[in-house]
């Protein structure tokens, strides 16, 4: 009996092999050929993508509306700052302690929530984010350094000799953790907990009623999502030495959503594109500083009308949108 | 006893607001199930706009008409445009994507509010501005140990009249019942003779409006306005909808009077640092206790 | 009567109890007794309204009863969530057949096999030789139940994009992943045509005999009703108003009114089984 396909890696998200190896090659020589600045860029690059990529577990596997997302990397970033300039305890050892602390933040925030319905979990996300916000600012037990925040955060470093103090050294790191992220997520995706996810997504009543426990998956996925959110927080000070409430305001969320959306819901790749757009959108249209979000959002609304399904959309067990053009294509409607 | 009577006062009328921008968000969310991110910039706009009239017209309009009628033309130039506006958005990135889905929908709303915001700032610049006070009228009344101005009378007495006008076409009118079958089933509606597009018309014509009249009222009553106060009202205001309950639209208007009213209370007696946190406090707790809101929705999933 | 006695020797698979279900200002179920036992095909019937699929909700906990109880062998699961009840061993199809449109039948069977796993985020990422084998097991079970309903051709397709006929075997095999003991099918033959109502009736009859599963079905068509039916329990306006063997179910002239109406506006309706 002819079994059925496996996915093989003879080709990797329809990319051959040969062309990944160029795609590779061209990141690890990329900081070398560079300055600084846009060294930066592409480190910024990398925040977005794991941003994106944390998202995407929600949004993009179980197709829950999340607007709120601003607040799990918020609460990540500013673990890492208090407990580093309050305790010195290195960047490193905080990176999963900021995973945790977001992660943990998340269970306790959306359990009672997440049996909302689509809309209205998502003002009630945006709620959260907001009150994360401003809880920040408002400094409470005077923690968060109200509006101006933490400064003096560290460099991450393994003892005296491995100590991440230059541009490119950090654009290393980022994307070695996003590659790790990468490679983890597609674990998931392909296992017994992606597929539980997708059909979430799909139909909540028809997976509850095949035996997958809705809610466990649910609050899992927001539990994953907000821990990776808070790795790319952690990573974030530490670079930016500082943070502040301005950084994680709902805007940030709105981005984020975006990032999933534009560049195909549930598809890594298309994450990454995303996130490539996001980031580098702002530096390709600096000339035109004043008009650059009015181009930002004709762009929005022009990538909906003619890929909606985005710019990379996942090939199988992703969701499908069907553009303007197929549509007016079909004469049937 | 008179400060909370003030303070519920001051709360019913920024509770005004929320309820005119949530109609706006009601009803486009009732029939296209569509957030429309955008309404919190149509009433950005309206309020610059009203802005624009009071200081260039200003000399022309109070020499005929005196103060109010200053008003009452930055209002009606302010809802004029808005509807055009409103129906231009909804032409342009509306109508082609929400065959797509619900979440191209969402990311073209986006856009369209960012579109907005950054072209108010292309316009107006990116500064405070501030409505001319000499063009407001500035009168104190005591009611009874009661501290309120007269402003806040009108802005009162026109809320609720708007509102009221609403009410009465949703409900008591025909086309109102139209509007109503098209939120429960749309294609129904149209498959009973409902005709889909006057519909769309009238909630992307009059739902801005409105908000560019409250845009007016919050220029004429906080004096400053800025080219992102869109987006703290409309969520505000998005708030407010799902209070009352998604699709319910004398639900939005009393959802957003007691938002109001909530919120000042709650910066009076608690902290003005943390209203907003009280305020979607009080509406998780709202959601988790009645998920479908404060005075529910019509639907029931059928199994 | 030798046939209900035989029928009463088997074990009672499922039982509900007085189960009142109210919407509002509806009483959709009313104080309705039933058993379903082992090893038979048992058909509810009754006319559109009737309470029929409501029952078949509180069953498989879509929806928590006012009153009453579900009990599935011996052990009651009354209000229990949907996957519970599924990982218990009743699986359920629906009247408007809900696959996972955008996943390939093979991957819609296989979520039928989730509650039947158990590894978890370590598993999954660093690929155990527990999860690899329950990975493999998940898959082998697809692919003979696609095989089963004669479906192998379509898994890799989308489940959107295959015939109606074939998606409502689809969900059926997908319920049969989840290995139940008891199948709960909601008018499986609706819309399908002559030829696939007949290959529907011998698969669910094969599938009694070979599998250990008890089947419990709403059906309108009642060829379905007459032609593989053990028992037949019919339902109106929420109430149980006859139950037996489908020839006496038949004839009854209180379900011939219940379907086609009545002159006589007092007809009572007793809950009395026939025997």
């Amino acid at each position: 009996m002819e079994h059925t396909k496996t996915i093989g890696y003879d080709r990797f998200f329809g990319l051959k092999q040969s062309t990944l190896f160029i795609v590779l090659g061209v990141f690890f020589i990329y900081p070398f050929i560079v300055n600084n600045y846009y060294i930066d860029v592409a480190f910024f690059f990398g925040i977005y993508a794991l941003l994106g990529l944390s998202l995407n577990i929600v949004l993009g596997e179980v197709g829950l509306f999340d607007l709120g997302h601003a607040g799990f990397y918020a609460i990540g970033a500013y673990t890492t700052a208090i407990l580093n300039t309050k305790f010195g305890i290195p960047i490193l050892v905080l990176l999963p302690v900021s995973a945790l602390a977001a992660g943990f933040f998340a269970y306790i925030v959306c359990s009672p929530i997440i049996h909302l319905r689509g809309d209205y979990l998502c003002i009630v996300t945006i709620g959260i984010g907001e009150i994360v916000r401003i809880a920040l600012i408002n400094n409470p037990f005077d923690l968060t350094g109200g509006p101006n925040g933490v400064f003096g955060i560290d460099f991450p470093s393994l003892g005296s000799l491995f100590v991440i103090d230059s541009s490119i050294k950090y654009y290393f790191l980022i994307w070695i953790v996003v590659a790790l992220s990468i490679f983890g997520l597609i674990r998931l995706q392909q296992s017994r907990i992606g597929r539980a996810w997708n059909c979430i997504r799909e139909d909540e009543v028809a997976a509850g009623s095949s035996g997958i426990d809705v809610r466990y998956y649910k609050l899992l996925a927001f539990v994953l999502g907000a821990a990776l959110a808070g790795i790319a927080g952690n990573l974030y000070a530490s670079k930016l030495m500082c943070v502040s409430p301005e950084s994680f305001t709902f805007w940030e969320s709105c981005l984020m959503f975006c990032i999933v959306l534009i560049g195909g819901m549930g598809s890594i790749p298309g994450v990454l594109i995303g996130a490539a757009f996001i980031s580098l959108f702002p530096e390709i249209f600096r000339p035109f500083a004043m008009y650059r979000m009015l181009v930002f959002g004709t762009v929005m609304i022009l990538m909906m009308m003619f890929r909606p399904g985005g710019v990379w959309p996942r090939k199988r067990g992703g969701v499908e949108f069907k553009s303007i053009l197929a549509r007016i294509g079909r004469k049937d409607g | 006893m008179e400060v909370f009577l003030e303070q519920l006062i001051n709360g019913l009328t920024i509770g005004s607001f929320y309820a005119l921008i949530a109609l706006g968000y009601s009803m486009v969310y009732g029939i296209l199930k569509l957030i429309n991110f955008a309404h919190g910039d149509f009433f950005t706009l309206g309020s610059y706009i009203g802005y624009t009239v009071l200081v260039f017209g200003s000399a022309l309009v109070t020499s005929h008409f005196g103060l109010w009628g200053g008003m009452i033309a930055a209002m009606l130039v302010a809802a004029i445009c808005l509807a055009f506006v409103g129906v231009i958005v909804e032409r342009v990135a509306y109508r082609p994507i929400y065959p797509a889905g619900r979440l191209p929908a969402v990311v073209s709303a986006l856009g369209a509010s960012i579109f907005l915001q950054n072209a108010i700032m292309v316009i107006w610049g990116p500064r405070y501005q501030a409505y001319p006070a000499s063009l407001i009228p500035n009168i104190h009344i005591q009611l009874g140990g009661i501290h309120i101005t007269l402003l806040q009378i009108v802005i009162l007495v026109l809320s609720f009249l708007l509102m009221g006008i609403l009410y009465w076409i949703i409900q008591k009118t025909t086309f109102g019942a139209a509007i109503r079958a098209s939120a429960l089933d749309k294609d129904t509606a149209s498959l009973m003779g409902i005709n889909f597009n006057k519909v769309i018309f009238f909630i992307f014509t009059l739902g801005p409006a409105l908000g560019a009249i409250t845009g007016v009222m919050v220029g004429m009553y906080y004096r400053q306005i800025s080219f992102t106060m869109g987006w703290n009202y409309g969520l505000k205001a998005f708030t407010a909808t799902i209070l009352g309950g998604i699709g319910n639209l004398p639900g939005a208007m009393f959802g957003g009077l007691i938002l109001g009213v909530l919120e000042m209370l709650g910066a009076a007696y608690i902290s003005a640092a943390w209203k907003d946190v009280f305020v979607f406090l009080i509406l998780i707790l709202v959601l988790i206790f009645r998920p479908t809101g404060l005075f529910g929705e019509k639907m029931a999933e059928k199994v | 009567m030798a046939e209900e006695n035989r029928r009463n020797n088997n074990k009672i698979v499922l039982q509900t109890q007085k189960l009142t279900k109210i919407f509002g200002g509806l009483t959709a179920v009313s104080n309705f007794d039933s058993q379903v036992h082992e090893g038979e095909i048992c058909s509810l019937i009754g006319p559109n309204g009737a309470g029929k699929t409501t029952v078949f909700n509180v069953v498989t906990g879509i929806y928590k009863p006012e009153e009453g109880h579900v009990v599935f062998n011996g052990e009651d699961i009354t209000g229990r969530k949907p996957h519970q009840i599924v990982s218990c061993g009743i699986a359920r199809t629906f009247q408007n057949i809900r696959l996972f449109p955008n996943m390939t039948c093979l991957e819609n069977i296989m979520a039928g096999q989730h509650c039947r796993g158990s590894a978890g985020v370590w598993g999954a990422i660093f690929r155990t030789s527990h999860q690899q084998k329950e990975e493999q097991h998940v898959r082998k079970e697809a692919e003979s139940r696609i095989l089963q309903v004669g479906l192998w051709e379509s898994r890799d397709e989308l489940a959107k994009n295959i015939a109606y006929g074939s998606q409502r075997m689809l969900e059926i095999a997908r319920a049969l992943a989840t290995n139940p003991r008891l199948l709960v099918l909601d008018e499986p033959s609706s819309g399908l045509n002559s030829r696939e109502t007949e290959d529907l009736m011998e698969f669910l009859k094969g599938l009694v005999k070979e599998e250990d599963v008890t089947i419990l079905l709403i059906e309108h068509d009642m060829n379905v009703v007459m032609g593989i039916s053990d028992w037949v329990i019919v339902m109106d306006e929420g109430r149980k108003i006859a139950e037996g063997l489908p020839e006496e179910i038949y004839n009854n002239h209180r379900v011939i009114e219940a379907y086609l109406g009545s002159d006589d506006e007092e007809s009572e309706y007793d809950t009395t089984s026939y025997r």
